[in-house]
Formats: C-alpha cells, structure tokens, sequence
C-alpha cells in the first residue's frame, strides 16, 4: 500500500515540481482525497472490536477494508491517468462558462451565505436565518438590488415558513420572532 | 387479469378529490422546478422531497409521480428554447429541439415533446403495469447471492457504461460507498466512521446526501463559473402541430418507447443511451435525413418519447427490484426508505394499495401534464428569464431547508456543507455524481445480502456464486468489465496473443 501511495511522487524525477506543473496536475489532488479517505477508512476499520457480537463469518470489517483498500487503488491508478496526460472533464452547463478562471470569490461568499444560516437557524429561527441565506447568496452571485433582494429574501422565507411549518406540516424553527405573536 | 384489478382499485385510490389535488400540484411544481436553468429532474425530484415529509404515504408518492414526470418534461423546455440541457436525457432533444425554436418553430418543437412525452410514457407505464408484477413474482424467489450480484452489477454498470473516464466513474462509487459506511453496521451494531459523534451513528440520511451532491455542489460550481450573460432563450407561443408535422412525428412517438423501455428497464443506467439510438435510428428511418441537425421534428420525437419511456422502464426495477438505476429513482428510493418502506419483490403484496395507486397516477399525471402544459408552455418559457443570482439563491435556501427538515438538525446542515464542497470538487475534476448516489443508497443493501450469503455458506466463497442467476449476472459484469478490450479484439480481426496482465487492465483503466 505504501509504494502505491508514494508512486505519483516518485514518478516527476526529472520534470520540475513547479507551482505551474502542479497547477496543469491539481488533480492529483482528488487522489490525495482519495488516499485520504482510504487511510481514514482502514485506520477505523482496524479499530472496530470483533471478538463480541459477531454473526456469521463475514464481520463488520470486511467491507470496509475492500473499500479502503479500493480507494487507495483508485487513488493510484488516477494519479498514473493524470502524469499520463489524462483530465477529467469540468462539467458544462447552461449557466457555465469555463472560459473564465475560476472566481473564488464569489463562491467563499456563497459558502459563508450557507454556514451563516446553519449558524443562526437555532439562534434566531428560520425566517431570519433562511432570509439571510437568500440575501447573501443573491449578493455573493452578483445581484445588487438594495430593495428588491432583501424584500423577496424575506417574502421566500416567511411563505416557505409558514407553507412548511403550518400547512405542510414539516416544522422549522420560529426562533424569538414568531413566538412574539 | 389481476394486475388489471389492482390497477383499477389503484384509480380508485388516486382519484380522490385530495389525491388528485396533489397529482396536479406534483405535475405543476415539478414542471415549474424542471424548466428552470440549471436544474434536472433528479434535483427537482430532490428539492421537493421535503415538500412530502408531512403526507401519508400514498398521498406522497402520488404527489411524487407528478414531480417525477413533471420534471422530466420541464427539462425538455429547457432543452429546446435555451439549447444548454439540463440533463443528460435532454441533450438528444436540443440537436433538433433547439434549431426549430430558432426558426420560429419553437411551439412545434415543444408541442412534439410533450406528445412524445406522454405517448412515451404511457406506453412506458403500461409495460410497467404488465411486466412489474411478473418480475416481482420471479424475484421473491431469487436469494442473497442473486441480489449481492444485480448489485454488483448496478454498480459496474453505472462506472463504466456512463461517463468518460472508468477510473473517475470508480472513484465516485467508492466516495458513495464509504459515505455509505457511516453508521452503525446493522448486523452487529458496530459504529463505522462514526468517530465517537451520536449525530453520525444514525448514519448519513441519502436526502441530504443527494441534495447535497446536486444542489449545494451544483450551485458552488455555478458560482465559480457563472456565466455573466445568460443565454437568451427564445419566446415561443402556444405550442400546436400542423398536419403535416403530425404525419412526420408519429412513428417516432411509437418507436421511441420500443427503445427506451428495455433500457431503462435494465441496470444499465439512464435514458443517455437509448435517446441517442432514437436519434440515430430516426435519422436512418426519416425521408428527410438532410434535415437532421437542423431542425427535424423526428429528431425531437422519438427521443423524447424514448427518455420517457425509458423513466417508466426505470421503476420497474427500482419498485421490484429495489434497484435505483438512474438518479432519480436513487432519489426516489430514497424517499421510500423516508417512509420506512424498502421496494423490492415484496412491495407489491405488502404495500399493494401504495404501489398500484403510484401507478395509477403515473397515468393520471401523464394526462395532467399534457392538458396542463400545452397551454401553460409560454409561462414556463418566462421562467427561463429568471435571474441567475435569484435562481442559485432559492436553490441552496431550498436545499437547506430540505436537509434541515430530514432531522430538524443543524448537524446535517453542515455535513450537506461538506459533502457539497465534495460535489464541486468531483464537476471540476469530471468525477460524475450518479455513481456516488448509487454507492451511498445500494451500498449498505449489497454489504447486507453478500454477509447473508456468506452466511448461508458458512464462509466459504462459493455461496456468492452458487446460483446459475448469480452467475450469468457475473457474467454480464465481466462482458462490462472487459468491454474496450473485447472491442479493440473485434476491431482488430487477428489479435495478438496480448498477456494476461492486460487482460486485467481494463478493469479498473480506461
């Protein structure tokens, strides 16, 4: 397992490890991922007791260790695609244009919109929560209506509120808010 | 003629006011979810699972069809009047779709899927109505083994079949299987990957996994990609046909489900494939060959009626088999599982009142959304014009709201979060996301019918392959498996005697 894993550093011996090498090559990355999550899967398959409780002769450890192994495999074998020449394909879409670098901006600002309101949901309940998630995202993906964004912010969430928590059925909290009324 | 009976009694079930109601309101919402840019039906399918959780069962799934269809007509409009699909069952229907929209023939191209849609689908649903049932009956008899291998095969189908790249499709399935992995094991009730956390020893639920793979990471790639200037689509009017169109289009309406059905029928994944054999044959069949590619309504007919045919072909063994084979049925078993109910041979004794009445409103939302769509085409085609801030906006405030609604816990928030960071990171390195669903829903289920097997065999190996059904399934695997390499031998008439390690490569390469 350990010469696998050291394989896609070994290999670049003559060609420079540039920050422009690695760049062309960042998908190595997702076989770091991938290694990753395989050593973290062994590691805690290794871990599980199986002198009790055990029925039949396959545990609970086998296929853990079939996947860990699996992806440490995979992680391997897509690294060798990669140093070969081989990418992966960014996905297209109806919205997308990759002809443009990627704008971190925007999407870190999208994130805090979404951790924001997974933050705040218990604290302040869902029609403020969820009209901050609408606002930030609406502002993060380049919308600037000062009056517009914030009312249909706050219209999304206290309809979906209500549609969800009273007629649907499916509770959200209120937070202080509601329980003013 | 008793599957006829329950058929009858499913109508009888989903006619009520209430249920009709809530076919409808399916049909509208999942259109309404369906054509907006962007999203697909499985995300539709996905978003509007929450919308059910308050429902009994029944009234679920009926609402449920209606989305289900709803969805996967709202992606044809996309398709034909922005020409970027929103799935890949739609990419066939813009070839031609999106030119005719281009010469002012838009509402031709809309008017011909949607009749494709439903003629599709129901002659879909009523091969469904015939054939599940039988393959129920046969499969309450086939063992652990069998299921462990149609699993097997489930999972090697959607690597390799789909997508560019096998060692990108491998590593999608096992990121699904080891989320999969989370929980306590359910036949010892060891914690797996748990690391120590209460929230974790439930295990990860599939909704959250599922919207968080569509949706949040959907939505984080768009955004490190948005397209400042959205593509115009084109404004269209009532969709009609003339006479002469309708002589042209409805051999392909006929021929389409003949394609479709079977392919959606087996593990082999999705309506990519079949659409583009209707293209292709269309083409072969049509007087008008030179129009193809430039606006040919065969080219728009027979793969939409063959899309939709093959989603009806795709409950057969998602309801009989418990095998989900295209994202959507992933997303709809998932749902299932929601209500405590596992699909699979059983299902249509135990749940006989919920299985027939879902497909009895498959017919009925057909109907819907053929009366309801023809004159509603031009609104949906305003909701193309919806601003990108706004619609990636109400996608992640939807999608929270989902995850959030499964346990009313924050904790599933935030492992939406990182599993979503996961769904950027698989699009911008061509990772497809449907092997990862496939992996965290049929993961669990394969680990439980292989140790089953085992268990019966007392350990030994052979009690995986102890069955001829089990056998001809492995059979098909390796056939997948070695699939290049058989081609490259075909190609070639006098192959060279290639070593054995090669023999081995394609499993994984490619």
């Amino acid at each position: 397992m350990h010469t696998v894993v050291n394989e896609p550093v070994d290999k670049p011996v003559n060609k420079p490890l540039s920050r422009a090498w690695l760049r062309e090559r960042s998908e190595l990355g997702v076989s770091a991922i991938l290694v990753g999550l395989g050593v973290l899967v062994l590691v805690d398959a290794i871990r599980i007791h199986t002198d009790f409780a055990q029925r039949g002769p396959v545990g609970p450890k086998a296929v853990p260790v079939v996947v860990g192994v699996g992806l440490i495999v995979v992680a391997a074998l897509l690294a060798r695609d990669v140093l070969r020449g081989g990418r992966g394909e960014a996905e297209g879409g109806e919205d997308i244009d990759l002809t443009e670098p990627a704008d971190w901006r925007t999407v870190l600002l999208l994130c805090g919109a979404f951790l924001a309101n997974a933050a705040l949901i218990g604290v302040v309940g869902f029609p403020i929560s969820g009209a901050i998630l609408f606002w930030g995202a609406a502002y993060a993906l380049g919308s600037r209506n000062y009056v517009r964004d914030p009312l249909i912010a706050a219209g999304l969430s206290v309809v979906t509120f209500v549609l969800f928590n009273n007629l649907l059925g499916v509770p959200l909290p209120g937070g202080p808010l509601v329980g003013m009324f | 003629m008793d599957s006829f009976n329950n058929l009858l009694e499913g109508f009888a079930t989903a006619l009520t006011p209430t249920h009709l109601a809530l076919a409808a309101l399916g049909v509208l919402l999942g259109t309404a979810i369906g054509v907006l840019p962007g999203i697909g039906p499985a995300m539709a399918v996905a978003l509007l699972l929450p919308v059910t959780y308050g429902l009994e069962p029944t009234g679920a799934f009926i609402m449920f069809a209606g989305i289900y269809y709803g969805g996967m007509f709202g992606g044809s409009t996309t398709s034909i009047l922005l020409n970027t699909p929103g799935e890949s069952a739609a990419v066939v229907a813009a070839i031609d779709g999106n030119p005719m929209a281009r010469k002012g023939r838009g509402a031709q191209a809309l008017a011909a899927a949607a009749i494709g849609h439903f003629v599709g689908g129901i002659i879909g649903t009523t091969l469904l109505v015939l054939l599940a049932p039988t393959v129920a009956k046969f499969a309450v008899d086939i063992g652990a083994p069998d299921f462990f291998a149609i699993m097997v095969l489930a999972f090697i189908a959607v690597t390799s079949v789909l997508g560019a790249s096998r060692v990108r499709g491998f590593a999608s399935l096992l990121i699904g299987l080891t989320i999969g992995l989370v929980g306590l094991d359910e036949m010892t009730g060891q914690q797996r990957l748990t690391f120590g956390s209460l929230h974790l020893a439930d295990g990860i639920d599939v909704v959250v996994v599922a919207v968080a793979l569509f949706a949040v990471g959907e939505s984080l790639w768009v955004a490190a990609h948005l397209r400042r200037k959205p593509a115009k689509p084109i404004p269209v009017g009532r969709p009609w046909l003339h006479k002469a169109d309708l002589k042209r289009a409805w051999k392909p309406w006929l021929r389409g489900p003949m394609i479709g059905f079977p392919f959606g029928a087996v593990p082999a994944g999705g309506a990519e494939i079949p659409t583009f054999l209707s293209y292709v044959t269309e083409k072969r069949l049509s007087k008008h060959r030179e129009e193809f590619g430039k606006g040919a309504i065969e080219g728009v007919a027979g793969p939409e009626a063959t899309a939709s045919a093959s989603a009806a072909g795709t409950l057969v063994s998602m309801l009989t088999l418990g095998l989900p084979t295209t994202a959507v049925a992933a997303v709809m078993l998932a749902a299932f599982q929601q209500y405590g109910i596992q699909p699979g041979p059983l299902l249509f004794e135990r749940e006989s009142a919920l299985v027939w009445g879902l497909i009895a409103s498959l017919f009925i939302g057909l109907c819907l959304l053929l009366v309801l769509n023809l004159p509603l085409a031009p609104v949906w085609a305003k909701l193309l014009r919806i601003p990108r801030p706004y619609l990636y906006a109400g996608i992640l405030f939807f999608a929270s709201v989902g995850a959030y609604a499964v346990n009313a816990d924050v904790f599933d928030l935030l492992v939406m979060f990182v599993i979503g960071v996961l769904g950027f990171v698989m699009r911008r390195y061509g990772l497809p996301v449907l092997p990862a669903i496939i992996g965290v829903i049929l993961g669990p289920a394969a680990e439980q019918q292989m140790r089953r097997a085992l268990q019966l065999s007392d350990g030994s190996l052979t009690g995986l392959f102890n069955t001829p059904f089990a056998l001809v399934v492995y059979g098909i695997v390796v056939v997948l498996l070695s699939w290049p390499l058989i081609r490259r031998l075909i190609r070639k008439p006098a192959p060279p005697a290639e070593p054995s390690p090669q023999v081995e490569r394609p499993k994984v390469d490619a």
